[in-house]
């Protein structure tokens, strides 16, 4: 559930130490919004924030010395849990509430999802694609859940507990009524995948995908 | 045996300067006198006149009067912050954490430290003369609450010329002290660090400290409180509510860690009631060297001052409403292993914070020392209040001594 461990298990760091998703973020941010991040980690994603973006930025995070080292750097971070405390906050108390690689460690992704669109304006997620095509081909031919350099966890010892695909989140989507604004698909190298690539083409060849949402009119 | 030794030599202490009555009346701290034109007003109703409050400082307050650091005692503690205390001789309580280059910094902030009204050591207090009678105050002082702490260190913080706090830091009662604070005076306080605490004291707390106060009043020595006209002190009662307390300050694997079943300077068990175990013999030890720094009459009042602290009650019962539109950044702290104020109570102040839209940090940390962690060496506490105080010493404008200087980085 942190982001210390996702970032380790994804490998999704670039030469200059930051995670490809967490640029791909920083862009859909604007300056000066109010930022809650959710499964923050040691801080990483919010002090780049904070510095680039001058935003007023917030964060939870699960495990304890993540917390410390957040709030070592001067963050406001408080320990808490995604699926337990996310209803303590009030509707609309955030301009952008993003969920960076930890919505399939969560118990209730559907519930958490609900409330990221309540406390947000905008939401933020970055997961996973458990429908790339590298983890297709190790179902297919081994019959076995694949264990990958990127996603490194047996099925017995795995905190992700809830996989999905990038079509499978869409359909979530859909279901909340949440409107996608933007969506970008990454693949193996991070490079983002041209965005008007259909989304099987996404689900094939996007590693991970990063999407920013908005309540619907509805 | 050797209790009972003890017991005599306190009581032939008596009076003797450097103890804790002794520090009540004639303090060896600073103390800023409030005559009768100004009165303190208690939430009892009672106008307290002529009062006083005794406190340490230390560092340099700046040409802004803008880094001054407030830190709250807690139910035993006192002014003696980062000062040799002059009653027991031992390093201040929060030693480890206030100094030159800790994370309160003394080289970069004025650090202030008062002794709580109701307290023992040179503030108003039950122990202190009443004017009107020429007598220790004994039961006849006011009944005191943590609101009423917290107005004490305004008038003195106004007496100091210090309109607005940097920062204000407690833990336990001190940790109550800060959240009354941050509430009552939303514009005085920058920053705050609530540790350990809670918003409301807990039924089972209540209880604990009931059982303290039945053990000071069943002491003969007591004398209904008036003790010190009698000559005598209830050293045996309130021994025990300090060994009481004391096991709620630990914790169970940390007391099994310290002392197991081993034996206290013996091979085998004497089939009596002497302290054959370590553990006995700590805990008499805690009691017996508590009522040498304290005041029975100041234990009750202080653990009733607690007891009646429900910062919710004064807004409705809603926590939220405390914290309405404030601007103060918090840093709460609690730890895993405290059962006397654990994490539970303390996450109840930062959702209610959340609640309220302020800037709020909370660690809780890996220990199994109990509530006492709070004065103990615990890195991660150092590097969270040091992490929180540095940014919001950035915020608040305050220069780093260090960089300011061009020295280390």
């Amino acid at each position: 559930m942190t982001a210390q461990t996702t970032a380790q298990q994804y490998e999704l760091t670039m030469s200059a130490g930051q995670r490809v998703d967490h640029e791909v973020i920083a862009g859909l941010v604007e300056r000066g919004a109010r930022v809650l991040d959710i499964g923050c980690g040691d801080g990483a994603l919010l002090a780049m924030l904070e510095q680039s973006r001058d935003i007023d930025g917030r964060g939870i995070e699960l495990s304890p010395q993540g917390v410390a080292q957040a709030v070592g750097r001067g963050l406001a971070v408080i320990q808490g849990d995604a699926d337990r405390d996310l209803v303590n906050y009030a509707d609309d108390s955030f301009d952008y509430v993003i969920l960076s690689q930890t919505i399939q460690a969560t118990y209730n992704p559907r519930i958490v999802l609900e409330h990221l669109l309540r406390i947000g304006r905008h939401v933020i997620v970055s997961l996973p694609n458990f429908g790339h095509w590298r983890i297709r081909l190790q179902m297919l031919v081994f019959g076995r859940m694949p264990v990958t350099k990127n996603l490194p966890y047996h099925w017995y010892d795995t905190p992700n507990i809830h996989f999905c695909t990038i079509r499978d989140f869409v359909g979530l989507c859909d279901e909340l009524d949440a409107e996608i604004e933007q969506a970008v698909a990454l693949n193996h190298y991070g490079q983002r995948i041209p965005f008007r690539a259909p989304w099987w083409f996404w689900n094939v060849f996007g590693e991970q995908a990063v999407f920013l949402l908005e309540r619907g009119k509805r | 045996m050797s209790a009972n030794k003890t017991r005599v030599r306190q009581e032939n202490r008596g009076t003797a300067p450097g103890d804790a009555v002794g520090e009540a009346n004639a303090p060896s701290s600073p103390v800023v006198k409030f005559g009768s034109e100004a009165p303190l007003k208690l939430d009892c109703g009672v106008e307290l006149s002529p009062w006083q409050v005794a406190y340490q400082t230390y560092g340099t307050l700046n040409a802004e009067r803008s880094n001054a650091v407030l830190l709250c005692h807690a139910l035993t503690g006192d002014q003696h912050a980062a000062s040799i205390n002059p009653v027991t001789g031992k390093a201040g309580w929060w030693d480890l954490l206030v100094g030159p280059g800790r994370p309160i910094d003394t080289d970069r902030f004025f650090v202030i430290c008062a002794n709580v009204l109701g307290g023992c050591m040179g503030t108003s207090g039950p122990a202190n003369i009443d004017p009107a009678t020429g007598e220790p105050y004994g039961l006849n002082f006011p009944v005191v609450t943590i609101r009423d702490m917290v107005r004490a260190q305004a008038r003195l913080l106004d007496h100091l010329g210090i309109d607005t706090l940097f920062a204000v830091a407690g833990g336990s009662m001190g940790g109550m002290q800060v959240l009354q604070w941050a509430s009552d005076y939303p514009d005085r306080v920058f920053a705050a660090i609530p540790i350990a605490t809670a918003a409301r004291h807990t039924t089972q707390n209540i209880a604990f400290h009931e059982v303290g106060r039945q053990a000071v009043m069943a002491d003969p020595d007591w004398c209904r409180g008036n003790y010190h006209a009698e000559g005598k002190r209830p050293t045996k009662g309130l021994a025990v509510a300090r060994m009481a307390a004391h096991i709620t300050y630990l914790s169970e694997e940390a007391m099994h860690r310290k002392f197991g079943r081993r034996l206290q300077d013996r091979d085998a068990l004497t089939f009596g009631f002497d302290a054959d175990f370590q553990v006995e013999s700590y805990l008499r030890h805690q009691g017996m060297t508590f009522v040498e720094r304290f005041d029975a009459n100041s234990y009750l009042y202080l653990t009733r001052a607690m007891d009646y602290f429900d910062l919710a009650a004064d807004h409705n019962g809603i926590l939220t409403g405390a914290f309405k539109g404030t601007r103060t950044r918090f840093c709460m702290v609690s730890f895993t292993s405290d059962w006397l104020f654990p994490t539970e109570g303390n996450r109840k102040v930062v959702h209610a914070l959340n609640a309220a839209g302020a800037r709020v940090s909370f660690v809780e940390i890996e220990t199994d020392r109990g509530h006492d962690a709070f004065l103990l060496d615990e890195p991660d506490l150092d590097l969270a209040v040091r992490g929180f105080i540095d940014s919001a010493a950035r915020a608040r404008g305050l220069p780093h001594k260090d960089l300011e200087e061009g020295k280390r980085v």
